[in-house]
């Protein structure tokens, strides 16, 4: 659509597209560490069913998805190839760094061989704090990312300065 | 067609002439030449489902055949035995929690342990027995969850739901005695942090009956199921005296028919020498075998469970320690009966407030040690069952 790479999208026309967007998440499991079991149980357990939000968690591939989830511990050795995965997934794309060692780099924080955050590798949308947190805010932290994409602009100067809002932390 | 060379000035090579009658046999020996195709290189990991996390495997492969298979570890390399001599004694407790980041009670009760025999001094039989009770539950939790996740390996989904969802009654107990769902971080160097809450022993005979309920379940879906069976006999055999030479331990050592459990062999600890328990093997060493002796020993735990609950004995949960705890100076070796095998913790203290040394003997390092030799010759279906009935952690290898 010609409308949408001028940046000039009706606003009634943007509410529908994101409203579709927003509830057919393909989610990305980047497991690692401990945090990656309270994802699985935030997905597969029948107690927390993350599905119902509209998550889709079985992409084959980062080329085929629109959220990541970053849940454990990233070390040196792993960082480049988060930033591979990441930069495989097309536009627009989200990130949600799930527990405090992707936040932070948690009870590692004088190890040598953890990043001590995932947000200096890529840029993320939302913070959950948490060692591990329970599945429960992984779950929040998927409502606040769907109210965000709400309320996104979807012209291409508007994605353009995605970056430039207020990092969301769930609390 | 007839065709003659045309030979370049100053070559030696003959002139030749092909017969048209001869090129049909030449067309068909092209064709059963078999073709070298070369050896295809197989990235498995370091983020793939199978690998439990981030195991990377590089698996060289003949058509479907593997030829070799290098597992590359370090992706989850956090460090522990450098940041424990940073920590004091109590602050380890916590770190270790998440080495094998299932059965994270488990992991606590050896470090505590030896914590506790270089200053001499000894929980109360009250906290002995809840030591022993919530590392039976959190054996429980890993084997119900890689009960399910065995099935979703070999391509069944269901089991994978009923395991996270009888694991989260387990989960519960252990929340509601800790207040930490995954990472209790409950033991005390002298003893535990709290009681038991009112009412919990009740709780947890109740619970045990959903672990008997879950075991039946998986006995008829999984263990009975023709597919399973099927993708699960005859592979990846671990023959007894091989496995005792890479160092595999628990439950993997005990479906190859080695007869070995700490809990029963080793230095007493806890309350197990009181316990009436059998340990299960089975003589076949296969991933079937693997499943076969992991759903006996949850039943096993259940019981012990159970027994634990009706013999606990009133008193305190703690002994009087010092408030700023310093450990006497010397060595000692402590080693138990985790989820996934023989953890150890080999402590050397020189008086302070932390750990000069620690060496973390770690149950999967071990048991993933075998698995270039195990990988050998199977076939690329078969790497995925055999990598899920290992059962290995990522923190427990890389720590």
């Amino acid at each position: 659509m010609g409308l949408i790479e001028k940046g000039l999208m009706p606003k009634p026309l943007t509410q529908l597209l994101n409203y579709s967007r927003k509830y057919s998440l393909w989610m990305f499991q980047w497991g690692l560490a401990c945090c990656a079991i309270e994802m699985g149980a935030a997905l597969a357990s029948p107690r927390y069913d993350m599905m119902r939000l509209g998550v889709i968690p079985f992409p084959a591939s980062p080329r085929q998805s629109d959220l990541v989830v970053i849940s454990g511990t990233v070390t040196d050795k792993m960082a480049p190839a988060i930033r591979r995965l990441y930069e495989q997934m097309p536009d627009p794309k989200y990130v949600i760094s799930m527990g405090a060692c992707a936040n932070c780099g948690g009870p590692y924080w004088d190890s040598y061989s953890v990043t001590k955050g995932v947000d200096q590798i890529i840029p993320v949308d939302i913070y959950i704090p948490g060692c591990p947190p329970r599945p429960e805010a992984l779950l929040q932290a998927v409502v606040m990312l769907q109210e965000r994409i709400q309320n996104e602009g979807i012209g291409n100067d508007e994605l353009a300065q995605r970056w430039r809002g207020e990092k969301i932390t769930v609390a | 067609m007839s065709t003659t060379g045309t030979p370049a000035a100053g070559s030696t090579s003959p002139d030749f002439t092909i017969d048209p009658g001869s090129m049909r046999h030449l067309a068909q020996a092209q064709v059963n030449v078999e073709l070298d195709t070369g050896d295809m290189i197989l990235n498995l990991g370091p983020q793939h489902p199978a690998t439990h996390g981030t195991l990377r495997l590089v698996v060289r492969l003949d058509g479907e055949r593997v030829i070799s298979a290098d597992p590359i570890i370090g992706y989850m390399h956090r460090g522990y035995e450098k940041i424990t001599e940073f920590r004091t004694y109590p602050q380890v407790t916590t770190l270790i929690n998440r080495i094998d980041w299932l059965s994270s009670f488990a992991n606590e009760v050896p470090f505590v342990s030896a914590a506790e025999k270089l200053m001499d001094i000894e929980a109360p039989p009250r906290a002995q027995y809840i030591r022993t009770i919530l590392t039976e539950l959190s054996r429980i939790a890993t084997f119900l969850l890689f009960l399910g996740e065995m099935g979703l390996q070999v391509g069944a989904l269901t089991p994978a739901f009923y395991g996270f969802r009888d694991r989260e009654h387990i989960l519960n107990l252990i929340e509601s005695a800790t207040g930490g769902r995954f990472h209790p971080n409950f033991n005390r160097i002298g003893g535990l942090k709290d009681d038991l809450p009112w009412g919990w022993l009740a709780e947890a005979r109740s619970a045990m009956q959903v672990v008997f309920d879950a075991c039946d379940t998986f006995e008829n879906l999984v263990l009975g199921n023709e597919i399973f069976a099927a993708r699960c006999k005859g592979i990846g055999i671990i023959p007894a005296k091989l496995g005792v030479a890479y160092g595999v331990s628990g439950s993997n050592l005990r479906a190859s028919g080695v007869d070995w459990d700490l809990r029963r062999d080793g230095d007493p600890y806890l309350v197990y020498p009181e316990l009436d328990f059998k340990v299960w093997t089975h003589p076949d060493g296969d991933s079937f075998s693997r499943y076969f002796v992991r759903l006996q020993e949850t039943r096993e735990s259940a019981r012990m469970v159970l027994q634990c609950l009706d013999a606990i004995p009133a008193g305190p949960v703690m002994t009087k320690v010092p408030l700023i705890i310093k450990v006497p100076a010397g060595e000692v070796w402590v080693e138990n009966e985790n989820p996934l095998g023989q953890m150890g913790y080999y402590v050397v203290s020189k008086g302070g407030t932390g750990p000069f040394r620690v060496k973390i003997r770690s149950a999967s390092f071990s048991n993933i040690s075998i698995l270039p030799w195990l990988l050998q010759g199977v076939y690329v279906p078969d790497v995925v069952t055999i990598l899920a009935g290992l059962y290995f952690i990522l923190g427990d290898i890389d720590r």
